[in-house]
């Protein structure tokens, strides 16, 4: 096979089985239980008062009404959150998120918060608290906000010694670009806009938390990473670490929104202040004015080529709107930019800017599928121009194993040329179109990583198996992690049930992003096992009363090996289990491991839409989905991972984006006017699985879960192009976008 | 506020409750009943994460008044299976692996059954137009009618 690789045609007997997920029937009784789905005794109703303007200062808070009124236990401001941060100006974006201090810097900062015995009294008394504001001028638009003379969102902010609302800038590329332009037969430059979008989960935030007189605290929160909750809230709060127990609840979707802490910090100071539990449910307004949804961008992109299609120059530069405070997001765009191709001249430059908009949190494989519009839309303008299929375009210029990536590693083994063939040799690709109708097609890149990690396997006297781990389950990793710890134990999927730890049951684990979940959770539960399996080959050589090297396990069970013992009758793993109190105690393998090598991962994606010329409204007739999952442990979740991640570029692609006001404030902070997809709007969509494996993992597992939401937004907008003949360069292709495009074009 | 004093049928059961008037269905069946297996997503009936039945009609939990529930018959995801035995919805979501973060689910299933009582047998277009005021954000809504259209094909065969 051509792309035979390490860890090629390994052989599984469990992994890859579509089994039944362990937490499928309490979520589909509704037993499951969310952030918002724990009580505790005596717990108050926690609520947020915020501001209603982009930008002011706060002149006064005036809380002394809202503390009277009857159930009342707690009123907080900023003035009870002291900086305990030591300079650590992360720590500190986020405390001056959590709650204003001397400004509000965008519609939906919190002000002040109340905790009272129900719902009503805390409303009331929320009503009573009086916020002198003065107004200050304010900038949502990331090209107005590095205008001259633009409102500067963080006065100390500075770039090149001046005042500015850039806050960042990274390049990353290699080559000359000019030279490689003077190369080229034919040079495209263009420019595009990305609005700004929510992840849009369906669980809006929430937690309980409860603090003792003692310092003690607990935290039930819906969260990606109860660890790193656990070190944020207690960095705010001045909590020592090990005092604070931060126990993920069932999560109702995060795609990176859950990533960062909102009213977490305030809920602890609450229950601190009042000593009572207070439980705190952002509404759906909250959660779009005051999480943390991805940026806005605009960006311009020059690619110059030969007449054979060879690219001899690639340039973009991409500006991000981070919300109040600075972000890595024009790092982590710039370094995706160019990944998918090999280039002897390319650079991508990603700028940060401050607007008067929440602070961004990662969404999806975050960044990379602004920058991939860019690039993607660009590409495929440049392969019409030399008349050359887009496909073969893209395959004259993609990276291999070996090519030098644009932000600067070495490739291993990637699977951007199998997903480019796979989608060249599909038949979606030859599918008959009828007018109005266009067939587009791009890929995309992601990193995924890897991280802290660590897995706790218990054997159980009766050989049934728990596994605990410490990165969340967001969509079927339980299934996943019980399948590879039964591969490596060698027993059934039935045997092992896996559990999520609260943090203080395991160590640190990173927060569950980038794609790292069954990824290094997988590798730790691999050698957490390995350990298991020592201890009862050592256990059944007691039992037999042979030396431990005559010792061998397989398939789910202790083999005496040689021409001395061989005759002996194999010990199964339940029989050893049940021997464990007589032969030295409970027998358990764990696994900590800063996670290296996480694959990268590269998805090609396919779409027909029709396009309405009279109303501008664009339907997705058909979606095709390739990606490299490295090896699916359960196809079934790898799908929907797929599927889910088209879905969201879909609606990025097509519908969704914040509106601001002239007066900076969000106008569509709901789901009727913030549009996401709804099962009507959508097809089936179609997935193929590839399988390369990661040289890195001794399963050969990717991360799966974010790549594919980068291909659809240029998937999308070079259909539209192919179905009505106009670029769009502004995304979302909202029906009046397109028919603004179809009048200028005077069609 | 001077609370209502409603009696009313939930899953069968008769249920009493205190509630004031200005208080949803939704906040009653969660924070009064204890039945959190209704999910609040949006709390202006755009997402259908609280779907329940009310005399057998489909509605959003967050849309009516708990004490509106007055001699009403109230259905919920927590009566939907029949004891220990999954409804066939609920056993093809979970075979078809129609749900990720499952949060969406119960109404989903809520939406779902509603329509296969009316629509035993109905097309793709039906079931997409049928669950389209409920949000997923996980599954691309994919093996969701997957799912439904393995369940209707189970009620169909049941009923012969």
């Amino acid at each position: 096979m051509k792309h035979d690789q390490k860890y090629t045609g390994q052989e599984f007997k469990v992994v890859g089985a579509r089994v039944e997920r362990p937490d499928g029937v309490d979520k589909v009784t509704g037993r499951a239980r969310y952030g918002a789905d724990a009580n505790a005794p005596g717990q108050l109703v926690g609520l947020v008062l915020r501001s209603s303007h982009a930008h002011a200062r706060i002149v006064k808070i005036d809380t002394s009404k809202a503390e009277k009124v009857a159930g009342v236990k707690a009123v907080l401001t900023s003035a009870d959150l002291p900086d305990l941060t030591n300079g650590d100006a992360g720590n500190y974006a986020t405390l001056v998120n959590c709650m204003a201090r001397d400004r509000v810097l965008y519609d939906g900062h919190a002000v002040a918060a109340v905790a009272a015995t129900d719902k009503s009294s805390a409303k009331k008394a929320l009503k009573l608290i009086k916020v002198t504001y003065e107004k200050l001028p304010h900038v949502t638009d990331v090209d107005e906000a590095l205008k001259k003379g633009a409102p500067l969102v963080q006065p100390t902010n500075k770039q090149d010694g001046k005042p500015s609302n850039k806050s960042g800038h990274f390049e990353f590329g290699h080559g000359d670009i000019e030279a490689g332009l003077l190369e080229a037969d034919i040079v495209l430059e263009r420019s595009y806009k990305t609005e700004q979008t929510h992840q849009g989960y369906i669980e809006p935030h929430a937690c309980l938390a409860t603090v003792g007189p003692d310092g003690s605290g607990e935290l039930w929160v819906t969260t990606q990473g109860h660890f790193s909750f656990r070190i944020m809230c207690a960095a705010l709060l001045g909590m020592d670490v090990a005092k604070l127990k931060v126990t993920s609840s069932e999560i109702g979707g995060g795609f990176g929104g859950k990533t960062h802490v909102w009213i977490e910090p305030v809920a602890l100071a609450l229950a601190r202040k009042s000593n009572r539990p207070v439980k705190m449910v952002m509404s759906r307004e909250e959660v779009f004015k005051a999480s943390g949804p991805t940026c806005a961008t605009s960006m311009d992109v020059k690619i110059g080529a030969k007449k054979d299609g060879t690219i001899t120059a690639a340039f973009i530069e991409c500006r991000y709107s981070d919300g109040p405070f600075p972000g890595i997001w024009g790092m982590l765009g710039g370094m995706t930019a160019w990944a998918c191709y090999d280039l002897k001249n390319c650079k991508a430059v990603g700028v940060d800017v401050l607007v008067n908009r929440p602070k961004v949190a990662a969404y999806r494989a975050p960044s990379a599928p602004m920058m991939a519009f860019g690039v993607e839309s660009t590409i495929d303008q440049l392969a019409k121009e030399l008349d050359i299929d887009p496909v073969e375009f893209r395959l004259r210029n993609v990276a291999k194993e070996g090519t030098r990536s644009s932000y600067g590693p070495i490739y291993g083994p990637i699977g951007i040329e199998p997903t480019l063939e796979a989608v060249r040799d599909h038949p979606h690709m030859r599918a008959k179109l009828r007018k109005n109708q266009g067939r587009g097609m791009a890929s995309g890149f992601w990193f995924n990583i890897g991280g802290q990690t660590c897995s706790d396997l218990n054997v159980g006297v009766d050989g049934t198996v728990n596994l605990t781990v410490g990165t969340v389950d967001v969509g079927g990793a339980r299934a996943s992690l019980s399948l590879i710890a039964a591969e490596e134990l060698g027993i059934s999927y039935d045997q092992v049930k896996t559990n999520i730890g609260d943090t203080s049951s395991l160590g640190h684990n990173d927060t569950t992003e980038g794609s790292r979940g069954t990824f290094s959770s997988g590798m730790a539960t691999i050698f957490a096992a390995r350990e298991a399996i020592e201890v009862m080959k050592s256990r059944a050589a007691q039992m037999w009363g042979i030396p431990e090297d005559a010792v061998e396990w397989k398939d789910g069970e202790a083999r005496a090996v040689g021409a001395e013992h061989g005759n002996l009758p194999a010990l199964s793993l339940k029989e050893i289990a049940a021997e464990a109190g007589a032969t030295g105690g409970p027998i358990a393998g764990h696994h900590e491991v800063t996670a290296d090598g996480s694959g990268v991962s590269f998805a090609s994606h396919i779409c027909d839409v029709e396009v309405d010329p009279e109303t501008g409204k664009t339907t997705v007739l058909r979606y095709t989905v390739v990606q490299d999952a490295g090896k699916a442990i359960h196809p079934d979740y790898v799908e929907g991972q797929f599927q889910g991640a088209a879905a969201q570029g879909i609606g990025w692609a097509l519908n969704e984006e914040y509106v601001y006001g002239e007066d900076g404030c969000l106008q569509n902070a709901g789901f009727l006017d913030y549009r996401v997809p709804v099962c009507s709007d959508l097809p089936f969509i179609d997935t193929k699985i590839l399988e390369i494996p990661n040289p890195n993992h001794p399963y050969g597992i990717r991360g799966v879960g974010e790549c594919s939401i980068v291909p659809p937004l240029a998937a999308i907008g070079n259909a539209v192009s192919n179905a009505v003949g106009v670029r769009l360069n502004h995304v979302p292709m909202s029906p009046p976008r397109i028919l603004k495009a179809l009048d200028d074009a005077g069609a | 506020m001077t609370g209502v004093h409603v009696s009313t049928s939930i899953n069968g059961d008769p249920v009493e409750y205190v509630c004031p008037a200005d208080e949803s269905l939704l906040d009653v069946l969660r924070d009064r009943v204890g039945l959190t297996g209704v999910k609040e997503g949006c709390g202006t009936g755009d997402c259908g994460a609280c779907s329940i039945t009310l005399d057998g009609a489909l509605v959003c939990a967050c849309l009516v008044l708990g004490a509106e529930a007055e001699g009403r018959k109230v259905t919920t995801i927590e009566g939907m299976g029949d004891g220990e035995k999954l409804h066939p919805l609920q056993r093809q979501f979970i075979d078809n692996a129609a749900l990720q973060c499952g949060v969406c689910t119960p109404g989903f299933l809520i939406a779902a059954k509603s329509l296969l009582d009316e629509n035993p047998d109905p097309t793709v277009e039906e079931i997409r137009y049928a669950l389209a005021g409920n949000l997923c954000r996980c599954t691309g809504y994919d093996k969701i009618v997957r799912a439904v259209q393995a369940a209707a094909k189970d009620l169909r065969r049941q009923k012969k």
